[in-house]
């Protein structure tokens, strides 16, 4: 036992550098109740954009016009034979459509981050590590970039490009995604400027300094590493953000074009019905409503597992 | 003190050349041109009308041209609305979207703050949980389906208010409500955030321990701390208001300027473009310089140099 014993006080002298922070934080986020709801409400919904057309009862922009003709050439309500949540005025199965939707909102929500975290960290990085003439350039650029009317600039993005091949990619949705990305990235390389400017000053980093670690080892494998936190969490805090620009914007008829159709574009389309048949507009607010409400939920989740000394600060 | 603030207005100049540019030949590189009409306008007829505005110049010329008569205060010829100019079309709309603007700002400080403030004096009762559940709604329920809502609850079935128009006060209300729902919903949520980060403060348990009334610790240290960060988001907030009601105003067919942008976008009407996105882009960094001055302000600890 005594030999035992020291083996595993070694183990312990010597953890693995990257579980045991981030195994402390997952504890700590299963045990709030409002992120465990926020989890499995974005793990349904990822679900949903990722297996929906195979699970959709009919394809999206299939017309079931005989039974809408059945009924009078109005939209079928919900709980109909065949169309449990009813269709629109041209037969075409809502759930089918909301499910295709979900697609476009969960492309949304990646790659929008997935720009904003290509542009955001590296200027931040660079801005943070380097200081002096580089970070006054590099901040002065965000400042513009904050000031541009965002959804505006979006809007002039998406019209200007829109005949393009560009324009075209993803029925319309590249250029979306991308347009929302650039206005979107000055959060994140502030967050990340400010991380690195506070860790840069951390003995451990004088530490790899003084021993002969490269600049760019040290930025990508000990400052990035330890200031990941609060991105992880403006960047989860970002999705809904995204989902919600996108939905405005299809809402308006920029973006994804028919016959797909994005939750946006279908509560616009089902706006015109909204006396009669309310459900064609009600469901997909509904689902807009639960991916934000996901997505806010697991952000301020993560955000207090990943600093305990922040919580409940928003 | 002075010569920070003196500095950070003068920086505004630079980012709105800035914006002008980007903007300048992002709308240049829209394909298409201000005479784009279901009828076709002959190409002489065209060619002259480029020749009368100018647009048969190089482009850096008229960017040039443009920015000479804009430092002037002359925003140019609308080429859609040509009987008015573009300072008249800002001048008639810029007021009701300011107006709109600003009454949501009101009514979302109004409830926002009160809201934090109770769902953190309640905290993890009863009217934490209301405050909860209305700032969930407000983040999650996008303006434009709010308002539609709102308009087929309160307008078309009890009849309440008009269902669109900005004609006198009962006009104004559902628009308000619906571009207030989400700062509302904001605002609540880091105020009682705010609120519930200062009550574990020393100076709060030293105020209790002194022996003062529950209420004067309340509304004497508490809130008056947990309001300093409050501030920041305000700006932000505000801006928010003013350029993002354009969706209200086209679902509400308010007569602002924001349902000019888009129209502005799709027939190409260059000047009216600008016109707006300077407006917008001013706003947004104005109020966020003076967000920052108000804060040093209002915070002694935080000294700007």
């Amino acid at each position: 036992m005594a030999t035992n014993t020291t083996v595993v006080g070694t183990r312990v002298a010597k953890p693995k550098a990257t579980s045991g922070p981030w195994r402390e934080a997952a504890g700590r986020l299963v045990k709030n109740k409002l992120a465990v709801v926020g989890l499995v409400i974005v793990a349904l919904f990822l679900f949903c954009g990722i297996f929906g057309p195979l699970i959709a009862p009919w394809p999206y922009q299939v017309q079931d016009l005989q039974a809408v003709f059945a009924n009078g050439n109005r939209p079928l309500p919900p709980l109909s034979p065949n169309h449990i949540l009813g269709t629109d005025q041209l037969g075409r199965d809502l759930l089918s459509r909301l499910l295709d939707g979900a697609r476009i909102s969960v492309t949304v929500a990646f790659v929008v981050q997935a720009v904003i975290i290509l542009i955001g960290v590296p200027i931040g990085a660079l801005a943070g590590w380097f200081g002096g003439r580089i970070d006054n350039f590099l901040m002065r650029l965000t400042d513009v970039i904050y000031a541009f009317p965002d959804l505006l600039f979006i809007i002039l993005l998406s019209v200007a490009f829109r005949e393009t091949a560009f324009g075209q990619a993803l029925d319309g949705l590249f250029l979306v995604f991308v347009a929302i990305g650039l206005v979107g990235w000055v959060t994140v390389a502030r967050l990340t400027r400010g991380q690195l400017l506070s860790l840069k000053e951390t003995e451990f980093v004088e530490a790899a300094k003084a021993i002969g670690v490269s600049d760019r080892k040290i930025v990508t494998r000990h400052l990035l590493p330890n200031g990941m936190g609060p991105i992880i969490v403006a960047v989860t805090l970002g999705i809904p953000v995204a989902i919600l620009a996108e939905a405005t914007l299809a809402y308006i008829g920029i973006g994804v074009q028919p016959p797909r159709a994005s939750w946006g574009s279908l509560i616009a389309e089902g706006q015109k019905f909204i006396r009669s048949e309310p459900h064609l507009v009600l469901f997909p607010a509904i689902f807009i409503a639960l991916a934000l409400i996901g997505f806010t939920f697991l952000g301020d989740g993560l955000r207090d597992a990943l600093d305990p000394k922040l919580k409940g600060k928003q | 003190m002075i010569a920070y603030i003196g500095r950070r207005f003068l920086w505004i100049i630079p980012v709105l050349f800035t914006v002008s540019i980007i903007t300048f030949f992002l709308m240049h590189a829209v394909p298409g041109g201000p005479w784009d009409r279901d009828k076709r306008l002959p190409q002489a007829t065209q060619d002259r009308l480029n020749a009368k505005y100018g647009l048969d110049q190089p482009i850096y010329i008229q960017y040039a041209t443009w920015a000479g008569k804009f430092i002037q205060g002359d925003l140019g010829p609308s080429y859609r609305y040509t009987d008015r100019t573009v300072n008249e079309i800002v001048a008639d709309g810029f007021l009701t979207t300011v107006q709109l603007g600003i009454m949501a700002f009101i009514l979302s400080v109004l409830v926002g703050i009160p809201l934090g403030i109770f769902a953190a004096l309640g905290h993890n009762r009863g009217p934490d949980y209301v405050s909860t559940s209305v700032s969930i709604i407000g983040i999650a329920t996008p303006s434009f389906v709010l308002s539609i809502l709102l308009i087929v609850f309160f307008a078309v079935q009890l009849g309440w208010f008009p269902t669109g128009g900005w004609k006198g006060p009962q006009y104004w209300v559902l628009p308000t409500i619906a571009l207030a729902g989400f700062p509302i919903a904001v605002i609540a949520r880091y105020t009682r955030a705010s609120m519930l980060e200062v009550t574990r403060k020393d100076y709060i348990r030293t105020a209790h321990s002194k022996g003062l009334r529950d209420q004067a610790v309340v509304s004497r240290h508490m809130i008056r701390n947990a309001l300093i960060p409050v501030v920041t988001i305000l700006g932000p907030t505000l801006a928010f208001l003013v350029t993002g009601s354009f969706i209200i105003e086209r679902i509400f067919g308010i007569p602002g300027i924001g349902q000019f942008y888009i129209t502005a976008i799709s027939t190409r009407d260059y000047s009216l473009l600008m016109a707006m996105t300077m407006l917008y882009a001013f706003a947004v960094a104005f109020l966020n310089v003076v967000v920052d001055v108000l804060y040093a302000y209002i915070d002694p600890r935080i000294r700007y140099s």
